[in-house]
């Protein structure tokens, strides 16, 4: 015993220091920021924003807690864009009588109204298009490249952020029943 | 934090590019310190480069069988370059059988192989840590010090850099001595792995321990803590036996040099 002891004295010396620091560094209450802080980033609030429609109807992203949401930032010249948006509306019809949510936020400030709501009727998108007139909403969450995709959950929270596009319709009915999945 | 790398109207995902050229870097320096390591770099590569693709088809193909109706009723999706339809586990557990099957039908002798590996795992792991950075991933809790840097509303342990620093040192303390020096790394044939491998769970332990993203069981306690408590726990018991086994190995070496001028 003496012997076993002696012969792995210093890696049982190191692995009670690292249970120590186990202990020492259990998370506390409130220690992980999930879910309380707005942020564009996964584990997050998904950062709040009121604004209107292609009708002129407002539309309030936290008035939709409870309901799972993709935010959808995009413009009517991006490729990619475009190339998604058909799929979007396929998985919006099936899963919206489930409450799935699909605001598609025009980046306007890069844009034009006129032309965001020609797409709109020209590909017969059903979902809310809202207009970023000033931007507000791509700086709120720090929008680098179009289009930019965030999957937030019935709580709020962002669970998923897809750069890029155009994304998959397997990719797109995944994310959401997974998002349909969780227990209100 | 630079998520997006804009270039033109190409979109370049900062993580994901620091991530294949720290890959490059990786095998680049694994290839060069292959025979220091009495390993072949011609099979060390062709290992690697089979389990990456395999890793990646078989990441693929997890997701596949996991959301399978999903992929019914879009087959085109099979083919999306969408890297959100991979699933890293299962690619992970592909690549690494791959490996396994490749090594053996060349027979590659495990230890040499597995130390000279480790360079490449530990470049990889200073990529990782600085592809977090770019993405503002594996964030840190909230800190009054002085070096604490401001991400997602607080200001946090930059846990990124530690990360970064932290591999920096064990790709260091790994490094072989160049050929010709006065202690040759086969004495200690997979030493260089287990060294790796206690050294990187050690520095999660502690890292893990700053994070602001942990995922933690009732007590607070962070379960990957636990994982790299184990992990460390068996590197050591591993590195421990191997040295038992070099002691042993030099003892009747010398008793067989002592003994030699007395039969003479």
């Amino acid at each position: 015993m003496n012997t076993i002891l002696e012969k792995y004295r210093i890696p049982i010396y190191i692995l009670i220091l690292g249970a120590a620091w186990i202990w020492f560094s259990a998370a506390p209450a409130g220690s992980t920021t999930s879910g309380e802080i707005p942020a564009p980033q996964e584990g997050f609030l998904a950062p709040d924003f009121t604004l209107q429609n292609v009708a002129g109807e407002t539309i309030t992203l936290s008035e939709l807690r409870g309901q799972p949401v993709l935010i959808n930032l995009w413009a009517s010249w991006c490729g990619p864009c475009r190339a998604e948006m058909p799929a979007m509306q396929r998985i919006y019809e099936s899963y919206q009588e489930q409450g799935f949510v699909i605001l598609a936020v025009n980046a306007t400030n890069q844009d034009s109204p006129n032309s965001a709501a020609a797409f709109a009727v020209e590909h017969s998108l059903t979902f809310p298009i809202l207009l970023d007139v000033d931007g507000a909403v791509s700086g709120l969450y720090r929008l680098r490249s179009l289009p930019t995709s965030f999957f937030v959950n019935r709580e709020g929270i962002i669970e998923e952020i897809v750069i890029g596009g155009p994304m998959s319709e397997a990719l797109l009915q995944t994310r959401v029943e997974n998002l349909l999945e969780e227990a209100p | 934090m630079l998520p997006v790398l804009q270039i033109g109207p190409f979109a370049l995902q900062t993580p994901g590019l620091v991530l294949l050229l720290g890959l490059w870097l990786g095998l680049t320096l694994a290839e060069r310190l292959a025979p220091r390591f009495q390993s072949d770099a011609n099979a060390l590569y062709n290992l690697s480069f089979t389990a990456l693709v395999a890793g990646v088809l078989g990441a693929r193909l997890s997701y596949i069988i996991q959301y399978i109706d999903a992929f019914i009723s879009s087959p085109i999706s099979l083919i999306s370059l969408n890297p959100a339809l991979l699933d890293p586990i299962g690619g992970a557990a592909i690549g690494i059988i791959a490996a396994v099957v490749y090594a053996n039908r060349v027979q590659l002798p495990l230890w040499p192989t597995l130390d000279a590996l480790a360079p490449l795992l530990a470049v990889l792991s200073i990529a990782l840590g600085l592809s977090h950075f770019a993405s503002g991933d594996a964030f840190g809790m909230q800190t009054n010090l002085p070096w604490g840097i401001d991400l997602w509303g607080l200001k946090r342990h930059p846990t990124q850099i530690y990360e970064v620093i932290l591999a920096s040192l064990i790709l260091w303390a790994i490094l072989p001595p160049k050929e010709g020096a006065s202690k040759p790394t086969s004495e200690l044939v997979g030493g260089t792995f287990w060294r790796f491998l206690a050294l990187s769970a050690g520095a999660r332990l502690f890292i893990e321990g700053l994070r602001g993203d942990s995922i933690t069981l009732d007590n607070g306690i962070r379960t990957a803590q636990i994982i790299a408590w184990a992990v460390l726990a068996i590197s050591l018991w591993m590195l421990n036996r191997r040295k038992s086994k070099k002691n042993n190995v030099s003892h009747a070496n010398a008793l067989h040099t002592d003994g030699e001028p007395r039969i003479r």
